[in-house]
């Protein structure tokens, strides 16, 4: 492996050399916390009085000088490493501060991070690019520039102390935040060097590491921001509380497109705490009182009355009537995927299996409902919010704002959950700045209650799918014809990222080539989408269309291998020649799980296997299900290559959630429709699995290097077909249609 | 007014006597590490303890409450992040994105202190908090880790 040279420019010098400063505090308060000090102490309705609110500050660095962007360095040596993506809970804040500090050469333990907001990056020219988070982006989209960060301010730092010394730089180097001067044994600190080298230009070029040479990355360190997760001190947007604060609850019309009509507000003014019933924009009302339980319990009591408009009838099954259309018609069809000719090549098979499956809507079920807060003023206006772009959030603010995005920001605070969706639409934040500007100059909290969480998602999209597979006289699949019929992500949501009319994005796991490639060769292949659109918002899902694409293929896959008698591993491995990485993993977990040994009556394994977001993954599921019908997932063997692995304790974190995230949607992830309106309303009709149900997981981290791939999402595609293969192996039952909650195992 | 005991304090407040204590906790007290995730008792990330029990305070009004009821929260259950749970949750790397853990490691140490070894099968009756992020099998080893922890103090 090459270092790789980078280059510097001065541009880009003369953009960070500048000081984070003035504007730059958010002055968000917490509540005191656990500070009562045995004192009796008084509180009244809403007026929050206990022990004096702390101030936090999402700029520890404030005042400052900063080394570049990315690296501050305090007197006392501690680190702040400054992030641009979100941290909600895939563990990116630590595997990015170690891409920093592997070539800062600083003491990790003496590192902390903050967030810089999107209204400071576009300040100073968008110094520290891509604020989006998703698409398991926020490593291996970012670690070249972020390491880089990190080898400049280290050349700064060394060429400071060089400069003190009066000696050349190149007799100096740096390890655990101190300088050595070689010859004489001289040593230094960071903090005592790091206003000098502030004043510094950067090197025209930095060297990376190579790999091989890698010391803080690829070691399973701890997260950096456990610590206040387990005392209650995390402050989430949720939680947020600033000085005259008042906070509201919001209900937009349930049916989909439908518009607010009226309401009477008169019914509810004199109610404890309110102070205000708005309609916020042309389908939403909203109650502000003190506190949100006031506005809340005020707002279920306010006479609304809707406009249902065009979508008032629609239901899943005239959902399901549009799709079923979809797959077998042949207009607004768009190819994803084609080699040979499988018409002519299923003409001449021996044997022709075909099948058709169907994925339902599904919520993101954040554990933190949708929120932001907002402060608007005719010049200015100001935003805290849980967020997975930073930088869309600023546009959605400044637009809701009716301002400038110059005279906006955004202050990002930790995701309760973030799931895909708090990335690209940030309805909420458009809602609070509406509230907001119905009180010029007053911090106006909006959380939703999971009733509305649950009822204007951004749901996982709707499809189904045909596959039509063709063997040979020896069993070997020579053509696959798949026909994806439902929804697109990209039409609803961003149109201008379609390619020609299609959406690529619907292919996931099967392009023909990049980060969503299929892992087999057929000989005779065609993938095609009948794009359905149904009047439900869809959005990016942890995983999203891989999800329900790797059940499709993968248990159709199986359901080839079974019906030529084939073992489903031998079947795999034959089409997966040309696809080394892929194979390793299967292999992988083949092996660990025992794979070919016997089991238990009742005891079925299953496979399944994908590339996605640039990893490789396989799972082997082993599974039982008894006489009544009851399904237990025993053990889960996984094996992921993300090329490079940061951190491989934080993978194997992202591994074990990716089951839970995949398995209850499995289990019992479904949004149905029924005039116009999502039908479930909370956790107990949308459950999510608990402790009970889950499996033991054995991950496998695998790094084969050379490459960076995702680790918060793929492995979601792998965890719900290996289950149901191993419930065919299980009990010979099939499943098509999910989620498993609504099928009877024993039937 | 209502008087409640929360955290060692006794403290006074005027509301509706029908708010949930959790409301009371995070609106009127500053004290939210107790979170709010369904408002129905389905997904335990608002669980205090109330005279040593996990208790779903989204449900709990607070005019069923009084001062012999001891309140604990997340922000009371140690002084210093020392609670055996809480050590073991660090030593583990528990948490994901954390929204759903004050609930788990107050349903965890209620367990704990009910059931002082607890099997797989007690963890599975009595940690029914929901995390969508999905740190169970962290959160089970840390339950055991914090055994062993309670063994050795
Ligand atoms: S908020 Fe109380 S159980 Fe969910
Ligand atoms: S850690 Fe995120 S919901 Fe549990």
């Amino acid at each position: 492996m090459k270092k790789e040279i980078i280059n510097v420019s001065r541009r880009e010098f003369l953009i960070s050399s500048g000081k984070v400063g003035a504007g730059f505090t958010i002055g968000l308060y917490l509540p005191g916390c656990s500070e009562q000090s045995g004192n009796e102490i008084h509180a009244t309705s809403g007026a929050t009085k206990m022990a004096p609110p702390q101030e936090i500050s999402s700029t520890p660095a404030k005042g400052l000088k900063e080394v570049n962007a990315w690296v501050v360095i305090q007197p006392d040596d501690t680190v702040i490493i400054r992030i641009a993506r979100s941290e909600m809970g895939q563990g990116t804040l630590t595997g990015l501060a170690q891409l920093v500090a592997e070539e800062l050469e600083c003491d990790w333990s003496k590192v902390t991070t903050e967030y810089p907001t999107p209204g400071e990056n576009i300040k100073r020219d968008n110094i520290w690019r891509d604020f989006m988070t998703g698409g398991s982006f926020g490593i291996r989209g970012s670690h070249s520039y972020v390491r880089k960060g990190g080898a400049v301010a280290r050349h700064m730092l060394i060429e400071a102390a060089a400069e003190q010394w009066g000696v050349d730089m190149a007799e100096c180097s740096a390890a655990n935040s101190v300088i050595t001067h070689t010859p004489s044994g001289r040593t230094i600190s960071y903090g005592k060097v790091a206003d000098a080298a502030a004043e510094l230009f950067p090197p025209e070029h930095v060297e990376l590491k190579d790999p091989k040479d890698w010391k803080l990355i690829g070691q399973p360190v701890k997260r950096l921001d456990t610590d206040e997760k387990l005392n209650g001190k995390q402050v989430y947007g949720a939680d947020l509380w600033m000085e005259g604060m008042l906070n509201a609850s919001i209900k937009a019309c349930p049916v989909f497109g439908g518009k607010l009509k009226s309401f009477d507000a008169s019914k509810v003014t004199s109610m404890p705490g309110v102070h205000k019933v708005v309609a916020v924009g042309d389908d939403a009302v909203a109650v502000v009182a003190k506190t949100w339980w006031q506005a809340k319990t005020a707002l279920d009591k306010l006479p609304i009355s809707w406009d249902k408009g065009a979508n008032a009838k629609v239901s899943t099954a005239s959902i399901d009537a549009m799709l079923d259309e979809g797959l077998t018609s042949s207009k607004k069809v768009f190819v994803g995927n084609k080699n040979g000719d499988v018409n002519k090549a299923l003409k001449g098979a021996s044997k022709v299996v075909e099948a058709t499956y169907r994925y339902p809507y599904q919520n993101h079920a954040t554990m933190e409902p949708m929120n932001a807060t907002a402060i608007w003023t005719k010049d200015k206006c100001e935003v805290w919010c849980p967020t997975q772009n930073g930088t869309a959030a600023l546009q959605a603010t400044a637009q809701a704002a009716g301002l400038p995005v110059s005279q906006c920001d955004v202050h990002k605070l930790h995701l309760g959950g973030g799931f895909g969706r708090r990335g690209a639409i940030h309805d909420f934040v458009v809602q609070a700045v509406a509230i907001a500007k119905q009180l010029p100059g007053t911090p106006v909290k909006l959380l939703w209650s999971r009733e509305e969480d649950m009822a204007h998602g951004m749901y996982h999209p709707i499809t189904m799918c045909k596959l039509t597979g063709g063997l040979n006289n020896k069993g070997d699949l020579t053509s696959l014809r798949v026909r994806i019929s439902g929804q697109s992500i990209l039409a609803s949501i961003n149109p201008a990222w379609m390619t020609n009319g299609a959406d690529m994005f619907t292919f996931q796991g099967m392009l023909p080539e990049g980060d969503h490639a299929i892992s087999y060769s057929v000989p005779n292949l065609l993938v095609d989408h009948a794009m359905r659109n149904p009047p439900v918002p869809p959005g990016f899902w942890r995983g999203v269309n891989i999800n329900q694409n790797a059940i499709y293929f993968e248990s159709f896959i199986d359901e080839l291998a079974h019906t030529t008698d084939k073992d489903p591993l031998a079947f795999r491995q034959a089409l997966m020649t040309k696809h080394p990485k892929s194979l390793a993993v299967l292999n992988a977990v083949a092996k660990k799980a025992g794979w070919g040994t016997p089991t238990e009556k009742g005891v079925g394994r299953g496979l399944a296997v994908c590339k996605a977001f640039a990893s490789h993954i396989a799972a082997c599921a082993e599974v039982s299900v008894n006489d009544k019908g009851e399904l237990k997932i025993l053990r889960i063997v996984a094996a992921t290559d993300p090329g490079y692995a940061v951190n491989p304790q934080q993978i194997e974190a992202q591994v074990e959630g990716s089951f839970v995230f995949g398995l209850s949607a499995l289990l019992y992830g479904e949004c149905t429709i029924k005039d116009g309106a999502v039908e479930q309303s909370n956790f107990h009709d949308y459950p999510s699995m608990k402790i009970k149900e889950m499996p033991k997981v054995d991950v496998i981290v695998m790094p084969s290097g050379g490459f960076w791939g995702g680790v918060g999402e793929p492995t979601i595609a792998v965890a719900a077909p290996a289950v149901l293969n191993a419930i065919y192996a299980a009990t010979g039952k099939r499943i098509r249609q999910f989620p498993l909650k609504d099928v009877d195992l024993n039937a | 007014m209502i008087k409640l005991k929360i955290n060692g304090n006794v403290v006074d407040i005027d509301v509706d006597e029908t708010t949930p204590l959790l409301w009371v906790l995070r609106e009127n007290l500053g004290l939210t590490g107790s979170k709010y995730g369904c408002g129905i008792g389905s997904c335990g990330a608002c669980t205090v303890h109330i005279n040593g029990e996990a208790v779903r305070s989204c449900l709990v009004p607070v005019s069923t409450l009084n001062t012999s009821k001891e309140i604990v929260t997340i922000e009371g259950l140690s002084a210093d992040t020392s609670h055996p749970v809480q050590q073991a949750w660090k030593e583990l790397d528990v948490p994901q994105c954390g929204y759903c853990q004050s609930g788990m490691i107050m349903s965890a140490a209620a367990l704990l202190k009910k059931k002082p070894q607890p099997s797989d099968a007690d963890i599975d009756e009595n940690v029914t908090n929901i995390c969508r992020c999905g740190t169970f099998n962290r959160v089970r080893r840390g339950i055991h880790l914090a055994v062993q922890k309670n063994n050795k103090s």
